[in-house]
């Protein structure tokens, strides 16, 4: 709209400026509007549920018996996701960073953001077609030796469609996340640290150790938070890696779900009361990560500040 | 067992107490059989191999290591294997990804009619007769690669405008003014938006809008454009922030005007790093899955209405066929269709991220004049 004065004569020019400015700040506030709108219709379609009889909720007890299970099982797929991507990620983002030889570094960059890349919904097919067939010996395994922990307690589901199954994909959905992050903030880490410590004869390890992981900390925090906001909100992995059922501790049997995916699955065919339902479930999905996503993004503004010095 | 290969040359006296520089080569053809002689005995397999060999070569290593060098460059040894290691693990599933892909897709995508057709008219009782051998396999992908591509077409036309004003609100007018800030951190919070919150998030504000029950493509371009604005924005902010200030400065003192001096001026350069920001945008967005689910429904039918109507994409279509195959008692076909499907979407990504590669590559500014 702004260009078709662009060839017109003089006068034009402090209008265009002002639509020009206007125009952009209105794009700034609509980004905003746009939040806003999502917490605001996302509320209005989610009161019903809040508000129905307990009886005409699923399950029949009401819309907090209804997401408990399901919040559980997005925490446990969560943290099986983040205490398998974290130290695989922080590993992977020395080797870029701290290992690998310079002229190499970007390009292995390249092939980590590749696994970035790659679609969900292929990862989840990956995961229920090979991942779960080509794991589930490893289950049994575990059944059998480790079965007096009631995480691993038998027996184990004989298709491998176990949150644990689905966790290990989730957790290479958010490797490539995490290690980016970890990988900016290692390379950030002032040189002149890193050289007084090898001058002082500290060997690499102990170089990491001592001037790039106590530098790192609040950077590698946050992305961790920012995976866990990812691994939260991951749908497709899980709905069709997971075979879902109700909360249960054992991670290597069938059972347990999450938010994402009980309205991945559910919502196509949803209606009535259902779909207020399943809007409610995002909604809290919606909060939560949302909460995640801020605290990581304050947790990195706060240490912007401080590496500003530097 | 390995420190007997020390070999008994005189050393240096500046190198004693190190270990040699072929050590790390020994130590992995030493690993290398050793595990293969072991898993001979209780079995053979390749994963077992490498996982065997690879624990092997580190014990080694940090062994020898310990004995000679003493036991400090023993733990740096230690945390270099670690740490090759960890890069090694990250390797695995994008190697078996891409191959499972391609070893499944292939049959698929080689059908004849696959890219053509749409799954119209294609029934169980096809898929049946396919499974006994006395039928090909029918159907195809017609329909969701054109609704993938219009779905995201549109959502690319929604997202571009909207991403670049901002970025340009930012970098141009912000002045780190407290606006400015809340946009810049609300944007960073939006990248983390869960990508089904977006698809019921346009779905609940169509639904108060038109009416219960609206899913179009449209509505999953709107769901798709709250996943993609962030992207944009981002990483317009970031290619516009590198446009030398001098270039701004001079055209003021030649008295053109600012609105002028960021279209004629600051864009054309920052143009290549724009183009490639959101060419990895709709990489991003053309192989989601969940929005679309809950937005634009499926359809087995070409419709090219993205404002009426039901719509079939890439990722559903894969995410329907496995999950719900034509033929339930016989989802080979179902599979072997959705295989295709996946092969058919990661080849789009990729050629978008390479695109993208190849336009920060070839338009970049020429600098130097």
């Amino acid at each position: 709209m702004t260009t078709t004065s662009l060839t017109s004569s003089r006068g034009a020019g402090r209008a265009g400026d002002k639509v020009f400015s206007g125009a952009a700040l209105a794009a700034g506030c609509l980004i905003l509007a746009v939040l806003f709108g999502v917490a605001l219709f996302l509320l209005i379609q989610a009161l019903p549920a809040f508000t129905a009889p307990a009886s005409d909720i699923q399950g029949g007890k009401g819309f907090f018996a209804y997401i408990w299970p399901i919040v559980i099982g997005t925490l446990i797929a969560a943290v099986i996701a983040l205490v398998i991507a974290t130290p695989v990620a922080i590993g992977v983002a020395l080797f870029i960073s701290h290992y690998a030889p310079r002229q190499l570094a970007s390009g292995l960059g390249y092939v980590i953001d590749l696994l970035a890349a790659i679609p969900s919904v292929i990862y989840g097919a990956w995961g229920a077609a090979f991942l779960a067939s080509q794991i589930s010996p490893a289950y049994d395994w575990l059944a059998d030796n480790m079965g007096w922990l009631p995480i691993f307690q038998g027996p184990a589901s004989a298709t491998g469609k176990t949150i644990l199954t689905a966790g290990i994909v989730l957790s290479v959905m958010v490797l490539p996340i995490i290690t980016s992050l970890a990988r900016e903030i290692f390379l950030q880490t002032p040189k002149l640290h890193e050289e007084a410590a090898l001058a002082l004869g500290a060997t690499r390890w102990e170089m990491i150790k001592m001037a790039v992981l106590p530098f790192a900390r609040p950077g590698i925090i946050s992305a961790v938070m920012l995976g866990l906001g990812r691994a939260l909100g991951e749908t497709m992995a899980v709905a069709l890696v997971l075979s879902s059922g109700a909360l249960t501790a054992s991670l290597i049997q069938s059972g347990n779900q999450t938010i994402a995916a009980e309205i991945a699955l559910n919502f196509p065919e949803a209606s009535g009361l259902k779909v207020n339902t399943l809007i409610a479930a995002g909604l809290i999905l919606f909060v939560i990560t949302l909460a995640v996503n801020m605290v990581a993004r304050w947790i990195i503004s706060r240490h912007k500040e401080f590496s500003g010095a530097n | 067992m390995t420190s007997t290969l020390t070999p008994a040359r005189k050393r240096s006296a500046l190198t004693k107490g190190q270990l040699p520089k072929f050590a790390p080569y020994v130590v992995l053809a030493v690993a290398l059989v050793l595990g293969a002689a072991i898993l001979a005995l209780i079995g053979f397999n390749a994963f077992g191999w490498g996982l065997l060999s690879a624990i092997l070569f580190a014990a080694g290593l940090v062994g020898w290591s310990a004995a000679v060098e003493g036991s400090r460059k023993a733990k740096d040894k230690l945390a270099t294997c670690l740490v090759m290691g960890s890069f090694l693990i990250a390797l695995l599933p994008l190697i078996s990804v891409i191959w499972t892909v391609l070893v499944n897709g292939i049959p698929g995508i080689i059908t004849p009619g696959f890219l053509g057709t749409s799954m119209n008219g294609v029934t169980g009782v096809f898929d049946n007769r396919a499974a006994e051998g006395t039928g090909a396999v029918l159907g195809g992908i017609y329909h969701a690669l054109m609704g993938t591509l219009q779905i995201t077409l549109l959502a690319t036309v929604i997202s571009v405008p909207v991403g670049l004003l901002t970025a340009i609100y930012l970098v141009e007018y912000g002045n780190d003014r407290p606006l400015a800030r809340a946009i810049t951190f609300f944007v960073d919070v939006m990248t983390g938006i869960p990508s089904i919150v977006a698809g019921l998030f346009a779905a609940a504000f169509f639904f108060a809008i038109v009416g219960p029950g609206t899913k179009t493509g449209a509505v999953a371009a709107v769901a798709l454009s709250v996943l993609m604005i962030p992207v944009v924005v981002r990483s317009s902010e970031e290619m516009l922030k590198i446009v030398p200030n001098e270039l701004r400065e001079a055209a003021y003192a030649l008295g053109v005007r600012k609105w002028r001096t960021i279209l004629k001026v600051v864009i054309p350069t920052a143009i290549s790093g724009i183009a490639s920001g959101v060419t990895l945008a709709i990489a991003r967005v053309i192989g989601e899955t969940a929005p679309i689910l809950v937005t634009a429904g499926f359809a087995t039918t070409i419709n090219n209405n993205v404002f009426g109507g039901w719509m079939a994409s890439l990722p559903t279509f894969i995410y329907t066929q496995i999950l719900n195959p034509t033929s339930p008692s016989n989802p080979d076909p179902s599979s072997q269709r959705a295989w295709g499907a996946a092969l058919v979407l990661i080849l789009l990504v990729m050629l978008l991220n390479l695109g993208a590669r190849l336009i920060a590559k070839s338009f970049a500014p020429k600098t130097g004049r």
